[in-house]
């Protein structure tokens, strides 16, 4: 913004601050712009946000991102296509199933694998991103109030995540940056027990949602700070390519997992929950709607799972060990590195080539897309015929959503920023990648 | 390998596909091969530093689009109809605006030359029979040995009424990076096109504010660029100095 002769600027960035409030009132100044961010507790990790302020109204909402950008689709050139899952589970960090599940699928699109991931593998992905659609949405509501400021609600959150993460922690050995979904199916199967603790969560989990519904549903005070604000209708989220809770909060049931069904969805019963409400209310509800539905299929999933493999059976692309889980996280499998060290010199180097070099994919490009906690997550991946990718980029659901903040915040007060950021849920390691 | 499908060829009989006729048809295919051990020019520390094969995908495909074994491409005929049909009510020729389609995998790509993609957007979000009503955004994708045509514009299209998805490619050249914003159609791709010029250098003409949004303003380069190397900048970490990787010792 250029300084016009006519106006006076009072900077208060720093300094003694009764010298800063002086010349605030000896300008009469009307306009206020504020700079919020990139460092501030209710911004959702490092997003900046720029807004003009007459009173308590907001004019003007500018977001800033770019502040966690780390070129994970650059990187990843430079790897090979199996690699690459340790890249994009780090990309949106709390929902880091669907990044993995969603790069795999683009890659098994080019292989041309996609019908023969066995069954096994597709419903432990379902379950998995079901589980991490859980625990997004726990956060996002944990988030929510702490930047509010009911800091119950962010303790009761993240408490209630942490009983995913512990399956997460089982299943994968990590509880976030699982790199546990690979092209060709999965790093390894489910150990010993981890059926019987989902079950266990099948069993502790609805209380626990009742428990936070008695504590939010009907708050006067959550419904004070929620409803009619942050309103996106459906022609504002179809214009600004809004998907995800924050489009079945305005009313249009739109969801990848009935419409494109991928991993074997149109075998699981469940409801698309919508809203019509179209605020940080409704948005709410249908969050916590969609962790009951999730719940539904989790227990589909228990009761679809069969024994069999978990990886693609084709020796040119899936790895030929089943990992096992060691005391510090993912580890070596015994009874293969017997095999390629004392057995077989052919097995040897064909895990040698496997596992260093990689396996070739066809030249061509490909579109995947899942329907991820935030909204639809899409991989568009390139070949060119090579071990490794050529071109990678992801359609991050926050990056899209934040370019909402103006139409949903302007003209509301600016208390009501942070309820808006904090309803669209971004996740700014997904938004700058 | 399932790889042969792909490209539109019938499966092997069981004479062709013993080991000797697979070997003549690999050295006998138009591939340009590089690397294995002693690449350079590359941040890898693998061992494998460099190690590609290139062989060019599929440029094009005719008529009828819609394969009959394969449901995904159901609507690929009745989508290319009616974008021919709703672009001569424009009085715009189908094949003046799409230079050629390709059909792969299941997806179908429609190349639109530069001059008539804002005419070929606006139909696809308009006209009801097309109905494209979310842009999934713009990605960018450098290919230097495409001389004339070396950046590409990739906007992915989702029709919700129809539910059908199609993918329209745009190319410009280095030396002439210019394509039409499309930010006035769909405005979802303000920020996508920003990525796309922050990080191969394509300006969108009509962008109502085109800048830099993930790296630095003042940052030099289009680092997704292929000519862009990883890294590119020495990192600084307490008075200490580290190479980029590319030019970092290399083990291969």
């Amino acid at each position: 913004m250029t300084a016009t002769p006519t106006e006076t600027y009072v900077d208060a960035s720093g300094g003694d601050w009764d010298e800063v409030v002086a010349a605030a009132q000896r300008g009469n100044a009307e306009r206020l712009v504020v700079n919020m961010g990139p460092q501030h507790p209710s911004t959702h990790g490092v997003l900046r946000l720029i807004l003009t302020l007459d009173g308590e109204t907001v004019t003007e909402a500018r977001v800033g991102i770019g502040y966690l950008h780390t070129g994970i689709e650059k990187n990843m050139e430079y790897r090979t296509w199996t690699q690459g899952t340790t890249f994009v589970t780090r990309m949106d960090y709390l929902t880091p199933i669907f990044n993995e599940a969603v790069y795999c699928l683009a890659v098994e699109k080019l292989l041309g694998v996609t019908d023969r991931i066995p069954d096994r593998a597709n419903v432990i992905r379902v379950m998995m991103m079901e589980l991490n659609r859980m625990s997004s949405h726990f956060v996002a509501m944990a988030t929510f109030g702490m930047e509010l400021g009911a800091t119950t609600i962010m303790t009761n959150g993240f408490r209630e995540r942490e009983l995913v993460l512990d399956i997460f922690e089982m299943v994968t050995g990590l509880r976030m940056n699982h790199a546990y979904i690979r092209p060709g199916g999965v790093a390894q199967d489910l150990p010993p027990g981890a059926v019987g603790k989902i079950r266990e969560l099948l069993v502790e989990m609805p209380k626990r949602l009742d428990d936070m519904r008695k504590l939010l549903d009907a708050n006067p005070l959550y419904l004070a700070r929620t409803r009619d604000v942050a309103y996106l209708d459906l022609a504002g989220c179809m214009a600004l390519g809004v998907t995800g809770p924050l489009l079945r909060s305005a009313g249009l049931a739109w969801d990848l997992r009935k419409a494109k069904p991928y991993c074997g969805y149109e075998n699981y019963e469940f409801d698309v929950p919508v809203s019509d409400g179209a605020d940080v209310y409704a948005r709410y509800r249908v969050r916590m709607a969609e962790i009951d539905e999730s719940l539904k299929i989790v227990e589909q999933c228990l009761d679809k799972l069969a024994p069999g493999p978990v990886m693609i059976e084709d020796a040119k692309i899936g790895w030929p060990a089943q990992l096992a889980i060691g005391a510090d996280g993912m580890g070596n499998s015994p009874a293969h590195i017997a095999h390629i060290m004392g057995g077989s010199m052919e097995a040897l180097i064909h895990h040698f080539k496997l596992v260093t070099e990689g396996f070739r994919v066809p030249p061509g490009q490909a579109y995947a897309a899942v329907e991820g906690a935030k909204g639809e997550l899409g991989c568009h991946a390139v070949s060119d015929g090579g071990t490794r990718p050529y071109r990678l980029h992801f359609r991050d659901p926050s990056f899209t959503h934040l370019q909402a903040v103006a139409a949903m915040c302007e003209g509301g007060t600016v208390a009501d920023v942070v309820a808006a950021v904090a309803s669209i849920d971004p996740v700014m390691g997904g938004v700058d990648r | 390998m399932t790889s042969a499908n792909h490209e539109g060829k019938p499966n092997l009989s069981e004479g062709e596909n013993l080991p000797a006729e697979r070997g003549r048809e690999r050295l006998d295919s138009p591939v340009a091969r590089k690397g294995m051990f002693g690449a350079r020019s590359s941040g890898d520390t693998s061992g494998y530093g460099g190690l590609r094969v290139y062989r060019p995908a599929q440029s094009r495909t005719e008529r009828p689009y819609t394969d009959e074994d394969d449901p995904r491409t159901a609507s690929f005929d009745q989508v290319a109809d009616a974008l021919e049909r709703s672009l001569k009510e424009v009085d715009t020729s189908f094949g003046d605006a799409v230079e050629r389609v390709v059909v792969d995998r299941g997806e179908i790509t429609f190349h639109v030359r530069r001059e008539y993609l804002l005419d070929v957007v606006t139909r696809l979000r308009d006209d009801p029979a097309l109905r494209f009503e979310l842009c999934l955004g713009v990605n960018g994708v450098h290919y230097p040995s495409d001389t004339g045509r070396e950046l590409h514009a990739v906007y992915e299209m989702r029709s919700i009424t129809h539910n059908r998805e199609i993918r329209v490619e745009v190319a410009c050249s280095d030396e002439d990076p210019h394509i039409p914003s499309i930010v006035a159609v769909y405005p979802t791709n303000d920020w996508h096109e920003r990525e796309a010029w922050d990080f191969f250098g394509i300006v969108f003409d009509g962008h109502p504010a085109l800048t830099r949004i993930q790296m630095p303003d003042d940052w030099h380069g289009h680092p997704q660029r292929k000519d862009y190397p990883l890294g590119g900048i020495p990192v600084e970490y307490r008075g200490a100095k580290i190479p980029p990787p590319d030019e970092r010792r290399s083990y291969a």
